[in-house]
C-alpha cells in the first residue's frame, strides 16, 4: 500500500502546526469519504491529521439565538440535537437523509462540507476528469451524466456536490469559521464554495492549511417550520438526484419569509435566491410556487440526460412549499 | 431486513425433509468459524493482484515490468510475454471455453478490463501497490460498445432453441382483434456476490490443489486439468463455503492465474478479484431489447405470440441471453415465434445470471400480456387462464406437472386480487399513487448426472460425500435432510461433505438443478446402503460405503415439459411529483415440486423476488461509450435494492407433485426472480396509467414519461 503519515492532534494549534508543516497533509474527520478516496488513489495525502479529538464537538446556542456547531460534531449527534431539531428541523432531516447510521456515527460536520463529488469519472483513475486532473477533460458532458449539474456548471465540470447537510445549511445562511496559523476567519457558506469556471479542482475558498472549527447558524425564526426532501434512486444509501430544503412563514396567505436551497443540481448547495425573491410578499399559492421555481430554474442548462431535474426541482418546490403552507394553516 | 415470511417453523417429524431447519453450518457462518477462499491462511502464501486493460480494443505494445519488479516484496510479474502456455482448444462441460481462459496467451485486448498482468508479491498490499504502478502501453483501435436491437451486426446464432416457429404468425396477427407490439429493454446487470472470487493454488506432492469459491469444484478441476494438460486425477479443487455465486462462479481468470503463478514460483499463490474488477471479469447479464407482438381474439384467446429478443456478446465468445425462450412453455397460441439474436461488441462476455433468459424474457412477455389484458378489457389473471395450454404450446409434449393456475388462485386469494379496481391512475394516498400488478413465473426443471457416496460409520452415524456446492442456498442442509429422510435416522446422525472434486462427478450449482441432481444420487446410494445394512452384520471400522451414479437414470427420463411455475404479485406507490417508485408488498406463490426445507426455500424465493424488485427499480451498469468501460463500477455506483426498498415480501407454494418423477424435487434457485419485475412494472402502470417498458424504472424515467403524473 502507499505509505502515509498519521498524526492525531489534541488541540487546534497542534493541528494547524501539523497542517502547516506538510503541504500534502489532509485533515481526517470521520474518514468516510477521504479514506475511500485514498483506497482508490484519488486522494494521495502524505499526512493525515486526525482532528476527531479536538475540543470542537459541542453544539451551543449563541447569544443571539442561533447555533454554533463544532466542526467535529458527528452527523449522528447533529441530527438528534434538540436545539437543531427545534430551531432548524430541515437540518436534522437533511443529515438523517444521508448515508447510513454507521457512516453518520463517524462523519463530521466539517468533513461533510469538504466531501468530494461522487461523479463516477472523478472516482475512476482510468478516466479523464478536470477536477482530479486539471486539463484532462470532462467525459461526463458527453457521457454518463443523468445525475449531473443543471445549475452553475461549465463544460469543464458538471459534477454535483453530494452533501445533504450543506443544502439545509445554505438555506439558513450558515457561516463557516476556520483557523489558520495566522488567525481566525469566517466564510459565509454562500462564498465558501468557488464557482466552477475553468478550475473545477479548486473547490473552496478556505485558505491553504486552514482548519474548519465551527459552523454558525444565525437566528432564523422561519427555520422552525422547515423541511428537507431528498429524492434518490433507492430508498436509502444513495446520493440525491435532487433535494430541497425549504422554510416558509406565511401570514394571511402571503409569503412573509421563505428559504429555499437545492441539492444535487450544482457543484455546491444551491441557494435559490431568485425563487425566494419571487415569492416574498406574494401569495402562497401553488401557481406562485411554480412561478418562483421557474424563475430560479430559468438559468438551468441541461444535458441530454439530466433535463428531468428541472421538472423534479420545480415539483419539489411546489410540493414542499404547499405542504408547509398547509401545515401553517392547521 | 424487513422481508417477512409467512409460515413459521411448525412441529414436524424430527428427521423429515419438509420441516424447517436452520443451516447446519449456520453457526459457523455467523461466528466467523466458516472460512472462505480468500481468507484461509497458508504458510508461505504469495498474493497476486490483477492489472486490467484500460482500452476497449487493440493490442498490448509493452508491459513495463522492470521497475515494478524492483518494488518491495514483488516476486513476479506475469503477462502475455512470459506466462506459461495453456491449451484452450478443448470442450468443457459448457462447450468451448470462454476465451478469457486464454489469459496472457496473446497481446489482443478485446474489452476494457481484460487482464494484462498479474503482480505477485509477499503481501496483498505490496502486490496491489506494484500493480497500480505498472505501466502498460497499448495500440488502441476504435471500439463499439453501443448496444441496440437495430445494430447492423445483429445475427441469429446457430444452435438449439435460437429460433422456434409454429403456425403462420403474420396471418394470425392480421386476423387478431387486439394486437400489442412494443419493444421492452433491460440494462446490463451484474451479479457481484458478497464474497469475491478468490482462489489459492499450490502444488502438494505432485498434485495441484486449488481452494476456490465456485459453483462446481469438479467443473473447475476438469477445465483446469484440460487447460494445463494435467492428468485429471492430479487436480483437486475444493470450495467448502461460497458467499453467493448466481452464475458468476465458474472457471475464471483467478484460478488460472493462481495456478500459473504457483507453478512458476513453486509456492502457494492466491488471487482475489476485487469488487471493481469483477465488473469485467466474472460475467454479467447482457442488456436486452425485446420486441414482443401479441395477437388475440376479442375474448383474449391468443392467436399469435412473437418474441424477438436481442442481446450482446463479446467479440471473442458467443454467449446468448435467451430471453425469447421464456414464453415457449407458457401460453397456448395458434402461431408462435421466438428468436434470440445477438450482436458482438467490444465488451466482456456476458454469462449466466440468475434465471438467464427467463428473468429479462418474463419482463417483456409478462408486461406485454398486461398490455393485452388492458386492450381486451380483461383481468390479467383471467387472460392467462384463458390461454392455459394442455400440452407444451410449442413442443406438444405433456407437462410433468403444471400448477400455474393453482398458484394464481392461491396468490389472488392471499393478495386480495378480487377487490382490485382495474382502472389505472385512480388510487391516491397522500403523495403516492397506488397500483397492483401480477405476472407469471416459470423456470425449467433441469437435472444432471451425479455421483454420491454414503458411508454407514461404525459409530452409527452416516457420512455423505457428494460434490455439491452450497452457494449460500442451504444445499448442504437440504442434502442432510434428504439423506436423513431416506435413511430414516435423525439428521444429527448425518454428516454431509461437499465442495471437493475428489468426491467424483456431480451437477454444478446452476440452472436450479443442484438439489434435484445431488439429492437423487444421495437417495440412490442410501437405498443401496440400506439394502446392504439390512443383511445384518457388524460395521467395520472403515464403515460401509455405497456409491451411486445417476447417469443412466437421468438419461432414461421420459421427455416431458418439466417446469416450475409461479404467480407474482406486487403493490407499488408512485410519487407523481418526484418519480419515485416504492414497492409496498410482494407475494409470490410457486408450484415448484417438493420443497425440501421450507426455511431455506422461502429464503431462496424471497431472495429472488427481492432481486426482481431490484431489477425493476434499481439495477443498471453504466457503460461509458467514449472509453468503452464502466462508470461507477462499484456498489456505490451500481445500485441494487437497499433494505429500505424491500417491503413485506411473502413467498409460499402450492402442492406440485408428479407421480412419475423419481425425485419430485424441481429446484427453486432461479424462479423467484422470474416475473417479479413485470409484476412491479404492471403495478406502476396500474398506479399511474403509464407503461414503463425500459428497466430500471428510475425516477427520471417516471418524471419524463408524463401521463397521469400531471393529474
Amino acid at each position: 500500500m502507499r505509505e502515509f503519515g498519521y498524526e492525531r492532534a489534541s488541540d487546534v494549534p497542534g493541528a494547524l502546526a501539523l497542517l502547516g508543516a506538510a503541504p500534502d497533509a489532509r485533515v481526517l474527520g470521520g474518514g468516510t469519504n477521504l479514506v475511500d478516496l485514498m483506497k482508490t488513489g484519488v486522494e494521495r495525502p502524505g499526512l493525515l491529521v486526525d482532528v476527531r479529538e479536538l475540543p470542537l464537538d459541542r453544539i451551543e446556542v449563541t447569544d443571539d439565538g442561533g447555533l454554533r456547531i463544532g466542526a467535529t460534531v458527528t452527523n449522528s449527534d447533529l441530527a438528534v440535537d434538540p436545539e437543531v431539531r427545534r430551531r432548524y428541523p430541515a437540518l436534522a432531516e437533511a443529515v438523517l437523509a444521508g448515508a447510513s447510521g454507521q457512516l453518520r456515527n463517524m462523519a463530521t460536520v466539517g468533513g461533510n462540507l469538504l466531501q468530494r463529488t461522487r461523479c463516477g469519472y472523478f472516482a475512476d483513475l482510468s478516466k479523464p476528469c478536470n477536477k482530479r486532473e486539471p486539463g484532462s477533460g470532462c467525459p461526463a458532458v458527453t457521457g454518463e451524466h443523468h445525475n449531473h449539474a443543471i445549475l452553475g456548471a461549465t463544460e469543464h465540470c458538471v459534477a454535483v456536490h453530494p452533501s445533504d447537510m450543506g443544502v439545509a445549511l445554505a438555506a439558513f445562511d450558515a457561516v463557516v469559521s476556520y483557523e489558520t496559523a495566522e488567525g481566525t476567519g469566517e466564510l459565509p457558506l454562500a462564498d465558501f464554495y468557488l464557482a466552477v469556471g475553468s478550475t473545477p479542482h479548486l473547490e473552496t475558498a478556505l485558505p491553504s492549511g486552514a482548519l474548519i472549527t465551527a459552523i454558525t447558524l444565525p437566528p432564523a425564526p422561519v427555520a422552525a417550520r422547515s423541511r428537507y426532501r431528498k429524492v434518490r434512486e433507492r430508498a436509502s444509501y444513495a446520493f440525491a438526484i435532487g433535494s430541497i430544503a425549504a422554510a416558509l412563514d406565511v401570514r394571511d396567505g402571503v409569503v412573509h419569509e421563505v428559504r429555499l436551497a437545492f441539492g444535487a443540481v450544482a457543484s455546491r448547495p444551491w441557494r435559490a435566491w431568485a425563487a425566494e425573491r419571487a415569492l416574498t410578499g406574494g401569495p402562497a399559492t401553488a401557481e406562485a410556487f411554480a412561478a418562483a421555481a421557474d424563475a430560479e430554474l430559468a438559468a438551468a442548462q441541461t444535458l441530454p440526460d439530466n433535463g428531468y431535474k428541472v421538472t423534479l426541482m420545480r415539483n419539489l418546490v411546489v410540493a414542499l412549499l404547499t405542504e408547509l403552507t398547509e401545515e401553517a394553516s392547521r | 431486513m424487513t422481508a417477512r415470511t409467512t409460515t413459521t417453523t411448525s412441529p414436524a417429524p424430527a428427521n423429515a425433509a419438509g420441516a424447517s431447519y436452520t443451516r447446519v453450518e449456520g453457526r459457523d457462518k455467523v461466528t466467523g468459524a466458516a472460512r472462505y477462499a480468500g481468507e484461509i491462511p497458508y504458510a508461505d502464501l504469495a498474493h497476486g493482484w490483477l492489472v486490467l486493460s484500460t482500452i476497449a480494443r487493440g493490442r498490448i505494445l509493452s508491459v513495463e515490468s522492470d521497475p515494478v519488479r524492483e518494488m518491495p516484496g514483488v516476486l513476479a510479474v506475469l503477462h502475455h510475454g512470459n506466462a506459461p502456455r495453456v491449451d484452450s482448444d478443448y470442450v468443457g462441460m459448457l462447450g468451448k471455453p470462454d476465451p478469457i481462459v486464454e489469459v496472457f496467451q496473446h497481446d489482443r485486448i478485446p474489452f476494457v478490463g481484460w487482464p494484462v498482468a498479474l503482480v505477485v508479491a509477499e503481501t496483498s498490499e505490496q502486490a496491489r501497490e506494484a500493480a497500480e504502478a505498472l505501466v502498460v502501453r497499448y495500440e488502441e483501435e476504435t471500439h463499439d460498445v453501443a448496444f441496440s436491437s437495430a445494430h447492423p451486426g445483429t445475427y441469429t446464432p446457430d444452435g438449439d432453441g435460437m429460433l422456434i416457429e409454429k403456425g403462420d404468425l403474420e396471418a394470425e396477427l392480421a386476423a387478431s382483434t387486439h394486437v400489442v407490439d412494443h419493444e421492452y429493454t433491460t440494462p446490463e446487470e451484474h451479479h457481484g456476490s458478497m464474497e469475491p472470487h478468490a482462489a489459492m493454488a499450490r502444488w502438494d506432492s505432485g498434485r495441484l490443489e486449488i481452494v476456490d469459491s465456485n459453483q462446481g469444484s469438479g467443473w473447475v478441476a476438469d477445465e483446469l486439468a484440460k487447460l494445463f494438460s494435467l492428468d485429471p486425477d492430479s487436480v483437486r479443487v475444493r470450495s467448502e463455503h461460497v458467499g453467493g455465486a448466481f452464475g458468476s462462479k465458474g472457471v475464471r481468470v483467478h484460478q488460472i492465474l493462481a495456478v500459473m503463478a504457483a507453478t512458476q514460483l513453486d509456492r502457494p499463490v492466491r488471487v482475489v478479484i476485487t469488487r471493481r474488477q469483477l465488473f469485467s471479469l466474472t460475467g454479467y447479464r447482457s442488456p436486452t431489447a425485446q420486441r414482443v407482438r401479441l395477437g388475440a381474439d376479442a375474448d383474449g384467446r391468443l392467436r399469435a405470440v412473437d418474441h424477438q429478443a436481442h442481446s450482446l456478446t463479446s467479440t471473442v465468445h458467443e454467449f446468448v441471453e435467451t430471453s425469447a425462450g421464456f414464453g415457449r412453455p407458457m401460453y397456448a397460441s395458434d402461431a408462435h415465434r421466438s428468436v434470440n439474436r445477438v450482436v458482438r461488441l467490444d465488451v466482456p462476455t456476458p454469462t449466466f445470471m440468475r434465471a438467464p433468459g427467463e428473468a429479462p424474457g418474463s419482463f417483456a412477455l409478462e408486461s406485454a400480456l398486461d398490455e393485452l389484458a388492458e386492450k381486451c378489457g380483461m383481468d390479467p389473471i383471467a387472460l392467462r387462464a384463458r390461454n392455459e395450454p394442455d400440452v407444451g404450446p410449442v413442443s406438444g409434449l405433456p407437462f410433468a406437472s403444471r400448477n400455474l393456475l393453482a398458484a394464481y388462485r392461491e396468490g389472488a386469494r392471499r393478495f386480495g386480487w378480487a377487490d382490485r379496481d382495474p382502472r389505472p391512475g385512480v388510487r391516491r394516498e397522500g403523495r403516492w399513487l397506488l397500483g397492483t400488478g401480477t405476472a407469471s413465473a416459470t423456470f425449467p426443471v433441469i437435472v444432471a448426472p451425479s455421483t454420491a457416496a454414503v458411508t454407514a460409520e461404525a459409530d452409527g452415524t452416516f457420512t455423505v460425500r457428494v460434490n455439491a456446492a452450497d452457494v449460500g442456498t442451504g444445499a448442504r442442509t437440504a442434502l442432510t435432510l434428504i439423506a436423513a429422510e431416506a435413511l430414516e435416522v435423525p439428521r444429527e446422525r448425518v454428516h454431509v461433505r461437499i465442495g471437493d472434486s475428489d468426491f467424483g462427478p456431480a451437477a454444478i450449482s446452476g440452472g436450479s438443478m443442484g438439489t434435484r441432481s445431488w439429492g437423487w444420487a444421495v437417495r440412490v446410494a442410501v437405498t443401496e446402503l440400506r439394502e446392504q445394512l439390512a443383511l445384518g452384520g457388524d460395521i467395520p471400522p472403515q464403515g460401509i460405503t455405497v456409491r451411486s451414479d445417476t447417469s443412466a437414470a437421468v438419461g432414461a427420463l421420459a421427455q416431458k415439459e418439466r417446469h416450475s411455475f409461479g404467480a407474482q404479485f406486487a403493490e407499488v406507490g408512485v410519487d407523481v411529483a418526484t418519480g419515485e417508485v416504492r414497492v409496498r408488498r410482494m407475494l409470490g406463490i410457486f408450484a415448484a415440486g417438493k420443497i425440501v426445507n421450507p426455511l431455506t426455500a422461502r429464503s431462496q424465493f424471497v431472495g429472488g423476488m427481492t432481486w426482481g424488485l431490484s431489477m425493476a427499480l434499481h439495477e443498471e451498469a453504466h457503460r461509458d461509450q467514449a472509453t468503452g468501460g464502466h462508470v461507477g463500477a462499484d456498489f456505490a455506483g451500481y445500485h441494487f435494492a437497499a433494505n429500505a426498498d424491500v417491503p413485506v415480501i411473502e413467498a409460499d407454494w402450492v402442492e406440485d407433485t408428479d407421480a412419475d418423477d423419481p425425485v419430485g424435487i424441481k429446484g427453486i434457485g432461479e424462479i423467484g426472480i422470474v416475473g417479479a419485475a413485470a409484476a412491479i412494472a404492471n403495478a406502476v402502470w396500474h398506479a399511474t396509467g403509464v407503461r414503463h417498458r425500459n428497466l430500471p424504472i428510475r425516477p427520471d424515467r417516471v418524471l419524463s414519461a408524463g401521463g397521469a403524473l400531471d393529474a
